[in-house]
């Protein structure tokens, strides 16, 4: 990259912005990104026992992948638009001989033989990786407990979840242990977490952003973003890993839009639909920071309208079926023989199920047995077939709000953080929390969770912004006024010094 | 069909799951699950599948199944040799093997 650096195409008044800030020294040869690297890696070593953010810390690699950034700004190049910025990857994305785990027993000692997309595209932007953070097993999950490695805890509280799947990048960047993570998100796995730990988490559309290297929970679905403290920060790691890739033939072919560019439009004429079924019944404090969202959004100039989409209460029921189904065929191929967890036993079939009793954990275990009932014959077309109609009504519907609205707005989730613990005995209270995220992964479209203050406790809320598919430009614009105006969020507890 | 659950009509309300059901689903899925477990998931599966059958009960005559969010026909590549992993790589990762291959305990019993 050439030209301007990222830092001078923010939004006038943006909120400072630690990772461009790193970008913008290691670049100019100010700082070294050695020197950034250790202080990050400092932070974990002190703080990272309370939170449990990550699961492997990548002390070398880091620091070797720092000196070659160092190395290249001594040589007069410019080593890309992420200079010796530390990322922190979900760890169900490979990296070449770094274990990945899922947070699985069954992926117990497996160094995949090659990199993610997303982390080759993080390279060769000069950022560094720091180390790969927990996540409820396989990415089932709303709150990063259904991890075999333990529990994340929450920055903001330390008794209470980080969200899931990917709580381990939220909680990494809410506490300041890595500017930038990047997270996956199939029902909500990026935008519930950074709801809950007060932090900026985007989806992309479906097909911008290569799966491979992702490993697979639901295809369909599956979509690798972004987790940052501001929203400029989201705009410029987006545009750096998103992009075709022959890799993926999933991936669109056409480019994708760039969006760092949008984020000083401001929303003046902007049509934004408040959708009732993101508001109505979740708890009083969002809701009410939600209203308030769409004021501040008014008062910017934009046309703010409540609008009912009737389709979104299927979407949870109908998630529960899509996702699971496709689970239970991706994850057929740990059986024991290629990588990872074996437990022996006299045939191959007695040896697969065995090694899968013993390498899954109980929720994986859950969705797999839902999955497998929904395809079996005679329930194929009752659940799955049924699930894909509703897949197609909440796509048509929303095909009929954006001829009204430019965005939609909404809550995130229906409630801030709750205690480690207060729904792991009741799957359907849990999968509650994806309620207000499902219906953009079923349509394939971006949507964003943005900070908006606390509620009475001090726990972070977050507000959601969803647009059609490639609309990141205006999607990215609405967020960028959003953050401005958001009502100012204590520091986590439990942070960086 | 021998062990296939009997679970009601879809769609006709909050479905049962007996252990049975849930063994027969298990033995699908190729996991080895304890009585305890078999017992606790009937129950669950039978309040997620329940939740289903709101959906399951609505009327969708006419309405075209959306398997994948993007409008995709096939996607092909040029057709010319390139790197592939590298098999040593591979294979340091599985649990046996055997002559460069993959090594699995018997598939079709004594007879071979």
């Amino acid at each position: 990259m050439t030209g301007a650096g990222p830092t001078d195409l923010a939004a006038p008044g943006a909120r400072p912005s630690a990772a461009l800030d790193i970008a913008r020294d290691v670049r100019s040869g100010s700082v070294s990104a050695a020197d950034v690297v250790d202080r990050y890696l400092g932070a974990i070593d002190e703080i990272d026992g309370e939170l449990h953010a990550f699961v492997t810390v990548l002390h070398d690699g880091a620091r070797r992948e720092a000196e070659s950034v160092d190395l290249k700004v001594a040589a007069g190049g410019d080593p890309g638009p992420l200079a010796g910025v530390p990322v922190a990857l979900k760890d169900n994305m490979c990296t070449r001989g770094v274990p990945t785990t899922c947070s699985s027993r069954i992926l117990d000692g497996w160094c995949p033989p090659y990199d993610a997309t997303v982390v080759q595209r993080l390279r060769a932007a000069g950022a560094i990786v720091i180390g790969k953070t927990n996540l409820d097993e396989f990415a089932m999950g709303s709150s990063t407990e259904n991890s075999a490695f333990g529990p994340t805890r929450n920055p903001h509280d330390p008794a209470r979840v980080p969200g899931g799947s990917s709580g381990g990048s939220a909680a990494a960047v809410a506490a300041g242990l890595a500017p930038l993570a990047l997270g996956s998100d199939t029902g909500g796995s990026i935008r519930q977490p950074a709801a809950l730990c007060g932090v900026v988490g985007m989806k992309p559309t479906y097909g911008t952003v290569s799966r491979y290297g992702l490993v697979a929970f639901a295809s369909s679905l599956d979509q690798i973003g972004p987790l940052t403290t501001t929203v400029t920060e989201s705009a410029v790691l987006f545009d750096v890993i998103g992009g075709q890739d022959p890799m993926d033939s999933t991936c669109l072919e056409r480019p994708v839009p760039r969006t760092v560019s949008a984020l000083a439009d401001g929303v003046e004429g902007l049509r934004v639909g408040l959708v009732s079924e993101l508001v109505d019944g979740v708890d009083g404090a969002v809701e009410a920071r939600v209203r308030e969202a769409a004021e501040t959004l008014a008062g910017a100039g934009a046309n703010v309208e409540e609008f009912s989409i009737p389709e979104f209460r299927h979407g949870l029921p109908a998630y529960y079926i899509v996702a699971p189904a496709e689970a239970s065929s991706n994850l057929s191929r740990y059986d024991g023989v290629r990588y990872g967890l074996r437990v022996d036993a006299e045939t191959a079939e007695s040896m697969n199920a065995a090694t899968r009793a013993a390498g899954f954990g109980a929720e994986v275990k859950r969705r797999i047995m839902l999955g497998t009932y929904a395809l079996s014959a005679g329930y194929y077309d009752a659940y799955y077939g049924q699930a894909q109609k509703v897949r197609t009504l909440i796509i048509d519907a929303l095909a009929v709000a954006y001829q009204r609205f430019d965005v939609l707005l909404g809550a995130t989730t229906p409630t801030t953080a709750f205690a480690i613990g207060a729904k792991v005995d009741d799957p359907w209270a849990m999968y509650l929390s994806d309620v207000c995220t499902v219906p953009s992964n079923l349509a394939g479209h971006p949507a964003i969770s943005i900070p908006f203050g606390p509620d009475d406790s001090g726990l972070p809320v977050g507000v959601q912004v969803l647009a059609p598919a490639l609309g990141e430009p205006v999607m990215f614009q609405v967020a960028a006024v959003l953050e401005l105006g958001a009502p100012v969020l204590g520091p986590p507890r439990v942070h960086a010094r | 069909m021998p062990g296939q659950p009997e679970t009601g009509e879809p769609g006709s309300g909050t479905p049962s799951l007996t252990r049975e059901d849930a063994a027969y689903v298990a033995r699908l899925a190729r996991i080895d699950l304890t009585d305890d477990e078999l017992d606790l998931y009937a129950v669950q599966l039978a309040a997620v599948i329940g939740h289903a059958a709101e959906v399951a009960a609505l009327d969708t005559e006419g309405v075209e199944p959306t398997a994948h969010p993007l409008p995709l026909r096939n996607v092909t590549r040029t057709d010319e040799p390139r790197p592939s992993l590298d098999r040593a790589e591979v294979l340091a990762q599985a649990p046996a093997v055997e002559d460069g291959r993959f090594r699995v305990p018997p598939i079709l019993g004594e007879a071979l």
